[in-house]
């Protein structure tokens, strides 16, 4: 069984996103530690991409911070192997395509099964591209996270057919980044997933405070928020983690409902 | 040379966000359908001939031939195209394709802001919303562009993000075309980005080549042997090169910017100085460094200061049938101002690098052998810059 299921068992999942290496990787670990001790079921770590064509403003903000802080694969790695002797809720790489190419898939992959990273969510990589890289997840049982998005139609069910870890359901149109209205049906949208896959489907993107959490979360089965979590390391810096822990707890018992 | 996925041997591909996924084939379909449709292709034509000003001239540079002592060169004179550039063979053929699917409104990107000026004047010409995505450092080496584009009813907005110059444009594109969709077509300006994008920009440029291979045969009888052009994503060198891909005798050559020298950190020579990658939805070669961040490049011409070259380009260095070779700032700037004393014509900078190459190869061939290089847009709007270079202060 996949380790990311484990996240969908403590009642609606709750999965923030934090950028490894901004400002530091002691303040990322501090805030995964953080978060995981306020309800994280899962966490997608960011490893930061020079060029993230599909973050807003603010993820693309803690991805300059943690280049400059001069954080690279290799020290994230490192924090990671650190970070699993302590933590063990599933942890997903949230990257760009050309990071993993560029490091060589299979060293890459393999190198995520040896310091105990689930998952990987690739932005860049559709379903027509996922054989760059699913055959090295599949060897060293890395879960390659599918995106379904309000423009999928037609595509849902192919892509939940073969999906894994879980679906990544984008509640919008356009970059990450929180959003005052959510106006996609999403129902309509996790209706088709349902149909066609049993793996568990959470919605991110535009997400950021409980009333849309709880909202997203009676659709789905779990949340993701990545932006929001970003804006506190953005404010408080390297004395991120209480505000975070904060904010987890909230979201979570938000999402519980 | 194109498979159903949008591959030139292992490059191409669509590596975009889900979003945007039937927006790439719905493009796709469509292109698929006009393409051969004979209705389309006339009002391209007319648009082209009567618009445009095709076809562009094939002009012998007989003094510049002369001067250098060696082979025939010849000058396909994109710079006289309405606009004064290439770039708007292929922009009027996006702009037709995008109304006949029904979007109302344009969005692009620009790094000299040549084909931002073609894509307003096409928005312009058929009724069309356009917004221009421009890197900020872009907008000051390039204020005539800038002006000329609000002139024509288009938004510029300057993208302040990464290095802001051409490479951050296109990923703010991207992102706005992730936003708005329906009425939105992405105009995208080379031959780069996420299939079909290659192909079809590939294919409204081919045009040049087209047009070359009739008027060299016309005035010489035989075919060239060499074509030259500037590649920056590599719009105006595959419309130069592609109906010559076939003719083996033809050698296809490439002319990167090497910026300050392609053993410095500021240079934009992606072939001569990258490695294989996936980028702005393809894989190709790209100026990064050895974890995968793309690499800041520098080049004195602001429409080839990009870390990537298109997928096609990529594919015909790798099976040895075309060459890249890199020109420098200095090396641009003379060949600008060699031309213009020259032959009374003053090209794009950014065609200053194809020139530049052209003057160091043919002298080293025989008489009777024939060049022809690309001059793929016109240089007024390079001139200021050029002076600062030089170290004239003017206002524009």
């Amino acid at each position: 069984m996949s380790n990311i299921k484990k996240a969908f068992q403590n009642g609606k999942a709750f999965i923030p996103f934090i950028t490894c290496g901004d400002p530091d990787l002691e303040t990322t670990a501090k805030c995964v530690r953080a978060a995981v001790e306020n309800g994280a079921d899962l966490i997608e770590l960011g490893i930061p991409f020079s060029d993230p064509t599909a973050e807003g403003p603010v993820i693309q903000g803690a991805n300059i911070r943690a280049l400059k802080g001069g954080v690279n694969t290799d020290k994230i790695f490192d924090f990671v192997r650190e970070l699993r002797k302590d933590v063990s809720v599933p942890l997903v790489f949230m990257t760009y395509a050309n990071v993993i190419y560029s490091y060589g898939a299979e060293k890459f992959i393999s190198t995520c099964r040896d310091i105990g990273i689930d998952g990987l969510i690739l932005p860049d990589i559709p379903y027509e591209e996922k054989e760059e890289f699913l055959p090295y997840c599949r060897k060293y049982g890395v879960d390659l996270v599918s995106f379904i998005a309000p423009t999928s139609e037609n595509r849902i069910a192919m892509i939940a057919k073969e999906a894994e870890g879980f679906l990544y359901i984008v509640s919008s149109l356009g970059v990450t980044g929180a959003r005052s209205e959510i106006t996609t049906d999403l129902d309509k949208i996790v209706k088709v997933v349902r149909e066609n896959t049993d793996i568990p489907c959470a919605i991110g993107f535009g997400i950021s405070t409980p009333e849309q959490a709880q909202k997203m979360a009676s659709v789905a089965d779990g949340v993701i928020v990545g932006s929001a979590v970003v804006r506190i390391l953005e404010e408080y810096g390297k004395d991120s983690a209480v505000h975070i822990g904060e904010y987890v707890k909230k979201m979570k018992d938000a999402v519980i409902g | 040379m194109t498979n159903p996925k949008g591959r030139f041997g292992v490059h191409g591909g669509q590596y975009i966000p889900e979003t945007l996924m039937n927006a790439v084939i719905e493009l796709e379909e469509a292109y698929n359908y006009y393409k051969n449709d004979e209705g389309f292709n006339r009002e391209l034509n007319e648009l082209l001939n009567d618009y445009a000003g095709r076809p562009s001239r094939l002009y012998y540079a007989g003094k510049m031939t002369k001067d250098l002592g060696g082979a025939k060169i010849y000058l396909k004179r994109e710079d006289l195209n309405h606009t004064g550039a290439h770039k708007i063979n292929n922009v009027l053929g996006q702009a037709l394709l995008a109304k006949k699917m029904g979007k109302t409104r344009l969005i692009a990107e620009t790094g000299a802001g040549q084909h931002g000026v073609a894509t307003a004047t096409a928005a312009a010409l058929m009724g069309m919303e356009c917004v221009v995505f421009m890197g900020e450092e872009d907008t000051k080496r390039q204020a005539l562009n800038v002006y000329r584009m609000k002139l024509l009813g288009a938004d510029v907005i300057p993208v302040k993000t990464g290095t802001a110059t051409l490479k951050d444009a296109v990923s703010e594109a991207m992102r706005e075309w992730t936003s708005r969709i329906s009425d939105t077509h992405y105009c995208l300006g080379s031959v780069m980005g996420p299939h079909p994008f290659p192909t079809i920009v590939r294919d409204f440029q081919s045009v040049i080549s087209k047009e070359i291979k009739a008027q060299i045969l016309e005035k010489e009888g035989r075919l060239p042997d060499a074509v030259l052009a500037c590649v920056g994503g590599g719009s105006n060198a595959i419309g130069t090169f592609y109906n010559f891909i076939e003719d083996k005798g033809v050698r296809l050559i490439g002319c990167e910017a090497a910026g300050r020298g392609i053993d410095t950190f500021e240079t934009a020579a992606t072939i001569s100085t990258g490695k294989l990658g996936i980028f702005h939805g393809m894989k190709s070669y790209f100026c990064q460094d050895k974890f995968g961040q793309i690499a800041p490049v520098y080049s004195i011409s602001a429409g080839l200061d990009y870390p990537g070259v298109g997928p096609e380009h990529a594919y015909l260095y790798d099976i040895g049938r075309a060459e890249y070779v890199a020109v420098t700032d200095d090396e641009a700037v003379n060949a600008f101002e060699y031309l213009s004393r020259t032959e009374g014509i003053i090209p794009a900078i950014e065609s200053a690098h194809a020139v530049a190459y052209a003057m160091k190869l043919a002298p080293s061939m025989d008489k009777d052998k024939i060049i022809v290089v690309t001059v793929s847009g016109r240089g007024d709007k390079d001139c200021a810059a050029i002076a600062r270079y030089r170290g004239v202060e003017i206002y524009e």
